[in-house]
């Protein structure tokens, strides 16, 4: 594969890739790898900044008593580390998957729409200097946990809830404009003879996933225009005295909500298709009941957001029908599980980093799978809704799942990415660390929910502090480990042993039909897919 | 897919656009929430002048973007596929405002099938009513909302009605332009589409008009006046935005027309004014049936 790309009149730029310099080509770049590489950069600078929220959080929980911060500003700590790392970290660093990848797996020059793609990028880090700023605000930063629900975020929201409004609906804006894009290029951009049943799994998740961010972002941005109204200009949308309802705001939020969590889930599991294979040296077994099993994913997840509210009081049929529809999830999540333990089954596997991350995924994130499946079922829930058994949960599908599901892609990726294989020792020394130190983070965190320790609080009885020692030295020693795979990234950028086009022999896909680092442009003439085998 | 060879696929050059538009966001929201936040706390400061200062980047932008696209575009760089890649992007994209308009018609239909109702005592509610409000009854419109708010209903006769035969008959003139385009009768895609202009612009009149009326002193309904005030604005109001917009593309569509562009093949830009054209009356119709008639 020749990959000169083509000299035209571009100015005086001499080198084959005819790109700018400096912090223009960043700036004003079009290709899909500059800015695959820049969401995946700042999902990393954020998921640091995010974390050192959590340390702080740790530190103040590391024992009972008030010690270290106001209970106001301990609000704010967990509002905001919720808020960016939900959308500032997980689903930016997911859309730099999307970007780096897609085009390359379905041999497409680049996204469809180019610079659209880079507005969306742009967007974000002005989204997210002003949440951040709120935190210097004379009010202080917003305090009602990533749900924000009203009343809390209306009739009691302090002096910065407009700017969370507006830095919301910008990051919505680029969120929807990153899905279009990604939506458009598979339908439109596939290389002949890519037909969509030969798609790598990979692709049809995100594709997907595409689709539930077009229908949720908007009603995200509808629900925080209201509680704007509310708060600034009297209207009573969450307010009964006006003929509203609170619990109406929690209703809309949830709807989008729901399908937000399987926006963070469901390109993890395109991650993991794509790796178990290649190292357990066997096609991904039953890869059309994975499509389908993600489709009903996808379509399930907008009829079970009530499970969120069974402490409402709902009429009882609602309490029924979003039980019995949460459940029934389990069924394609299960499908998926099977699937990739089917794929390893008799297969040659061996255990490069990516595969270490990829098992530790499928076992760690089916028991947050499981403890969702408790926490669906209402009489149950009563007892652990808003205890510290959510927290476990949905951390064990949010950072065992989706975050080990990024760090598996990426040490897969690097090489294609960089043209180095990262360094073994230190990312080995990432993936032990990280594996230990997550679970003595959330595993007790089920015990002290089980126990009843509300979270989303500053102090807590005597009896939880065991626990919660346990977990804070847990947190510490996570936080830590992630700055491991900070050195990893760099040593691998600036060197190391050179790899090859293919260094995974396993593996399968476009992707890897292109020297390592895959140049500037790819595939400006599409390849011929035609004798792709399919999955 | 239905195209055997691939035309080269025209991936543009840098370009500064981009980040013009996100600093223009910026600049927005920053405005934007400084400004209500000085509205609330009666305060006055610089927001306004922010939110405009982004609105007016955001027009520069959308000039100096959409330029480069027309003349890509009439240099003949864009093969078939980049015009499916506008389409398809422009559906989605309507698809999304659909989903914005679906939040506020989801918290009309909660309003009115479930909270009001449950104020009242509806269901296994007989102590809310007691206990809070003992004097609320249960209706819709809400005139009287719990905490005695008073405030009277918009009927569906008259302005709305007008203002809906208004602009169903622009969806069917700018179907016709949209024709006359494609069977390269000029003149007549001159008329159609001028005259869809128009009906947009008095719609828009009328629906100015209305909120007069509501806001006058006969009717108080204002957009604080409870549930049915803000559904009521909120959901007219979004609609009449997005009216205004699709009004100003087709006042670029008709200049443009004028200015000798498109031809019977390729006329994206068109196109997609007119699908928002179409997606703004079918809101409206939704709007009609669920805000002003039952
Ligand atoms: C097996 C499928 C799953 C089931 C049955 C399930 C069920 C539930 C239920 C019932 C709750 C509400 C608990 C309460 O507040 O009382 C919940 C909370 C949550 N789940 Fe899941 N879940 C599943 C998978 C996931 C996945 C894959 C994710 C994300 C990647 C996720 C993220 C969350 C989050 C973030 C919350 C807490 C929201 C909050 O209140 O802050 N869940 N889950
Ligand atoms: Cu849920």
């Amino acid at each position: 594969m020749t990959t000169e790309a083509i000299h035209d009149s571009h100015e005086h730029d001499d080198h084959h890739d005819h790109k700018m310099t400096g912090i223009k080509r960043w700036l004003y770049t079009t290709n899909h790898k500059d800015i695959g590489t820049l969401y995946l950069w700042f999902a990393f600078i954020m998921l640091l900044f995010g974390g050192a929220l959590a340390m702080m959080i740790r530190v103040e929980l590391f024992q009972p008593g008030l010690q270290f911060v106001e209970p106001d500003f301990f609000n704010q700590l967990t509002t905001v580390h919720g808020l960016i790392m939900v959308f500032g970290a997980i689903m930016p660093a997911f859309t730099g998957f999307a970007n780096w990848m897609i085009p390359m797996m379905i041999g497409a020059p680049d996204m469809a729409l180019p610079r659209m793609n880079n507005w969306s990028f742009w967007i974000l880090p002005f989204a997210f200097s002003i949440l951040i700023a709120s935190f210097f605000m004379e009010s202080g930063a917003p305090n009602f946990g990533w749900t924000f629900y009203a009343p809390l975020s209306t009739t009691y929201s302090n002096g910065s809830t407009a700017f969370f409004v507006f830095a919301v609906h910008i990051m919505g804006v680029s969120s929807i404009m990153g899905a279009i894009n990604v939506i458009v290029t598979i339908m439109n951009m596939r290389a002949p003879g890519m037909t969509y049943m030969k798609m790598p799994l990979f692709v049809w998740t995100f594709f997907i996933t595409a689709y539930l961010l077009i229908a949720v972002m908007p009603v995200l941005a509808g629900v925080v225009t209201m509680l704007l109204t509310d708060t600034y200009f009297g209207t009573s949308f969450f307010d009964a005295a006006g003929g509203g309802d609170p619990v109406m705001f929690q209703h809309i939020f949830w709807f989008f909500g729901h399908p937000e969590v399987y926006i963070m889930i469901l390109p993890a599991f395109g991650i993991v298709s794509t790796i178990i294979p290649a190292f357990a040296r066997k096609r991904l077994f039953g890869y059309s009941s994975m499509v389908y099993a993600t489709a009903s994913i996808a379509f399930l997840s907008f009829i079970v957001w009530a499970h969120h509210m069974f402490t409402t009081g709902m009429p009882l049929f609602g309490e029924l029908f979003f039980m019995y529809c949460t459940m029934l999830i389990a069924v394609p999540t299960g499908v998926k599980v099977f699937n990739w333990v089917a794929t390893m089954w008799r297969g040659s596997m061996t255990f490069e980093i990516p595969m270490l991350f990829s098992i530790a995924f499928v076992i760690l994130f089916t028991i947050g799978g499981f403890s969702g499946l408790m926490l669906a079922l209402t009489p149950v829930d009563f007892q652990y809704h808003d205890t510290y058994f959510v927290v476990a949960h949905f951390h064990y599908v949010l950072v065992t799942g989706s975050l080990f599901s990024i760090y598996a892609g990426a040490y897969y990726w690097l090489p294609k990415w960089t043209g180095h294989m990262y360094h073994d020792g230190l990312s080995k020394a990432h993936f032990w660390c990280s594996l230990i130190s997550v679970n003595i983070l959330f595993f007790p965190m089920h015990f002290l929910g089980l126990a009843g320790m509300p979270r989303r609080i500053p102090d807590y009885a005597l009896q939880f502090a065991d626990f919660n020692k346990w977990v804070s030295i847990g947190g510490f020693a996570f936080g830590l480990s992630q700055l491991i795979f900070l050195v990893v990234v760099i040593k691998c950028i600036k060197g190391g042993k050179k790899a090859e086009a293919k260094p995974w022999d396993g593996a399968e896909g476009l992707e890897w039909t292109v020297a390592s680092p895959a140049p500037y442009h790819t595939f400006e003439t599409p390849p011929n897919a035609e004798d792709i085998k399919g999955q | 897919m239905t195209t055997k060879k691939y035309e080269t696929y025209y991936v543009p050059a840098q370009s500064h656009w981009p980040i013009v538009g996100a600093v223009a966001l910026f600049l927005i929201a920053v405005g934007a929430a400084n400004y209500v936040t000085d509205i609330k706390n009666s305060t006055s400061g610089f927001g306004g002048y922010v939110l405009i200062a982004g609105i007016a980047m955001v027009i520069y932008m959308m000039f100096g973007w959409f330029n480069n696209v027309i003349n890509e575009s009439m240099a003949g760089k864009y093969s078939h596929q980049m015009d499916n890649s506008f389409k398809q992007g422009m559906s989605w994209f309507i698809f999304s405002e659909v989903m914005f308009f679906a939040a506020f018609f989801g918290a009309l239909l909660y309003a009115r099938t479930l909270s009001v109702p449950w104020l009242g005592g509806a269901d296994n509610n007989a102590m809310t009513g007691a206990v809070l409000w003992p004097e609320f009854t249960a209706q819709w419109p809400l005139i009287k909302t719990p905490d005695g708010t008073e405030t009277t209903g918009m009927g569906w006769y008259g302005l709305p009605l007008i203002n809906t035969i208004l602009l169903l008959t622009s969806s069917v003139t700018a179907h016709l332009a949209h024709v006359a385009l494609e069977q390269d009768k000029r003149p007549q895609l001159k008329f159609w589409l001028g005259l869809t202009c128009v009906l947009g612009l008095v719609f828009l009149y009328c629906q100015g008009l209305e909120y007069a009326h509501g806001y006058a002193d006969e009717m108080k309904l204002y957009l604080t006046s409870g549930i049915y005030g803000n559904t009521f604005y909120m959901l007219t109001g979004f609609h009449g935005m997005h009216v205004t917009l699709g009004t100003i593309m087709l006042i670029v569509m008709l200049i443009r027309v004028f200015k000798g562009h498109f031809t019977p093949k390729n006329h994206f830009a068109f196109q997609a004014a007119s699908w928002y054209w179409h997606f703004v009356d079918v809101v409206w119709v939704f709007l009609f049936v669920f805000v002003y008639i039952i």
